[in-house]
């Protein structure tokens, strides 16, 4: 199957001669689900942005599967890069989504409004939609940002750690609900938490400065030791039921 | 000799209302921006910096606010382009564009002959300097302003909250925000003459702080700040022409004498709510 997006041997940071990525050699193909993991400060958000194409590229090869990618990834930033703060609805936080397909002007039909107040319902946030994100909880606002990442039904959707904040109860529900998206889109999720992701994810991606690619959803300490990728396999007391249940 | 006096209070009424009206909308628009974006640091190095534009126009026999005017826009273009360059000790950068701009102006207001009143007003601001042409100027200003962001709210809002996710969607950040720096510079410089260059900044963020206390979606913040501006900027006026005090300090008494009442009714509210 074609790659939608393929990264071949690719070097990236923010400083030139100072790459913080290297190497980086990954492919991702339609109805993947990608867990990445690895260590603070490994290079997880600064992978994630270079498929975004917020960060060029020092040597290597991207290639999409189409000609523009603005329209086709659906992005979920860690949530200690947004400005809980400003002043924006939370209704025009998800629309925002939308905002690839439309022209500069951004006037949004009624179908679009439609669609965004179906989503907000299915996300739990009908009552707060013309609250500002900030009067949100942490878990209700990751699930706003889930909403603007979704709406415009992407081929990809990229999520850096959505988990943050969001309360056990809703994180099994976060869960189910990417289970269901991935029959759509390929998906793309930063964890720390591999325990945690494991029944949802089909394959792992461990980067620490390099990555390794690895064909399976479970991963022993062993191997991630040869992957020179150090996180803690801490046990799983009180995984979410539902994710268990599915599996 | 008295007919020709009416006139004059006529016309200075008709100038005031029309200038503080332009003023109030630019910086009810902007101001709003400024402080969503949480650039008011930024915003005050780019006011102090046109200060030396302004003293080397006044030396050279120009108009001051046409040099305040360049000096603005390129700070603000700078400060855009090296914080996009991320490793600039952003602060620090400031800091230095800020006394730096003070150093040039008041190096070349003293070297120009008969300076002193005009120091007072480019400082403090004065009313009685606003003039036709400067209200027309503004006029243009504001209106671009207005249609600007009435058609382009959304991009302008997207990417002032979230500048990259705004670019992944297809959205051109960089146009956007350096289009937008360029508006702040020379909102600033167009109401530097009814605050002065010390108080300029607080027509941007006292009516905001004011709105900010009853709503907190960014276009009722902009409504709000316009009303609470322009009702602030006509008092101060009022009060400045008649007391024969500076005009940028009576509007800030006014302005925050708004923010204190909003303040004041909403703790009587919640004190009666409590009961
Ligand atoms: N905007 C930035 N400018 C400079 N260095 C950065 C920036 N963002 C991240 N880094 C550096 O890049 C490295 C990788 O960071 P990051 O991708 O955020 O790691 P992770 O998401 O795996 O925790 C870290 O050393 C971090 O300090
Ligand atoms: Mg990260």
């Amino acid at each position: 199957m074609d790659s939608l997006i393929s990264l071949h041997n690719v070097s990236a940071g923010y400083e030139p001669n100072q790459a913080v990525l290297r190497n980086i050699n990954l492919d991702i193909k339609q109805n993947d689900f990608i867990g990445i993991i690895g260590p603070n400060g490994g290079g997880k958000s600064t992978l994630l942005k270079v498929i975004l194409g917020l960060l060029p590229i020092q040597k290597g090869k991207l290639n999409y599967a189409w000609k523009n990618n603005k329209h086709y990834i659906g992005y979920l930033p860690q949530s200690n890069e947004i400005d809980t703060k400003f002043p924006i609805k939370v209704s025009e936080v998800v629309l925002s989504g939308i905002m690839g397909s439309k022209s500069y002007f951004g006037k949004y039909s009624k179908s679009d409004k439609n669609k965004a107040n179906e989503l907000l319902d299915k996300l739990g946030l009908t009552e707060y939609k013309n609250n500002t994100i900030g009067e949100l909880s942490g878990g209700q606002r990751q699930r706003a940002f889930l909403g603007r990442a979704i709406i415009n039904k992407p081929s990809v959707l990229i999520l850096d750690e959505p988990n943050t904040y969001v309360d056990k109860h809703f994180e099994g529900e976060l869960y189910n609900m990417l289970s269901e998206l991935n029959k759509e889109m390929a998906i793309l999720l930063v964890s720390h938490d591999i325990g945690t992701i494991s029944p949802i994810i089909k394959t792992i991606a461990c980067v620490n400065e390099e990555l390794h690619y690895h064909n399976s959803n479970k991963i022993s300490e062993k191997v991630l030791s040869t992957y020179k990728c150090p996180i803690e396999l801490v046990a799983h007391g009180h995984v979410p039921h539902r994710v268990l249940n599915q599996h | 000799m008295l007919e020709f006096f009416e006139l004059f209070q006529y016309k200075f009424f008709t100038n005031a209302l029309l200038a503080g009206l332009l003023t109030s909308i630019l910086a009810g628009i902007i101001g709003t921006y400024i402080v969503s974006r949480r650039i008011v640091f930024i915003s005050g190095g780019i006011t102090h910096a046109s200060f030396g534009g302004i003293g080397i126009a006044y030396f050279l026999g120009l108009n001051p606010f046409l040099g305040a005017a360049v000096f603005a826009v390129f700070s603000a273009l700078g400060i855009e382009w090296s914080a996009q360059k991320a490793k600039v000790r952003e602060d620090s950068a400031i800091a230095i564009l800020w006394s730096l701009g003070m150093a040039i102006g008041i190096i070349f207001v003293f070297m120009t002959p008969g300076y002193t009143p005009n120091l007072m007003g480019f400082l403090f601001g004065n009313i009685l300097t606003v003039t036709t042409t400067d209200i027309i100027v503004t006029a243009i200003f504001a209106l671009i302003i207005i249609a600007a962001n009435i058609l382009f709210f959304r991009p302008i809002l997207y990417t002032a909250f979230d500048e990259n996710y705004a670019s992944t969607t297809g959205l051109n950040v960089k146009l956007i925000k350096y289009s937008m720096a360029v508006a702040v510079a020379l909102a600033i410089v167009l109401s530097i003459r009814i605050a002065g260059i010390i108080l300029v900044l607080s027509l941007f963020t006292i009516p905001q702080a004011a709105s900010m206390l009853i709503t907190k979606d960014y276009k009722k913040i902009i409504f709000w700040s316009i009303l609470f501006g322009f009702i602030g900027i006509i008092a101060g006026l009022s009060a400045s022409y008649f007391m024969d005090i500076p005009s940028g300090a009576t509007i800030i008494f006014a302005l925050i004498s708004i923010w204190i009442m909003i303040r004041a009714v909403i703790f009587i509210k919640d004190k009666l709510n409590l009961k």
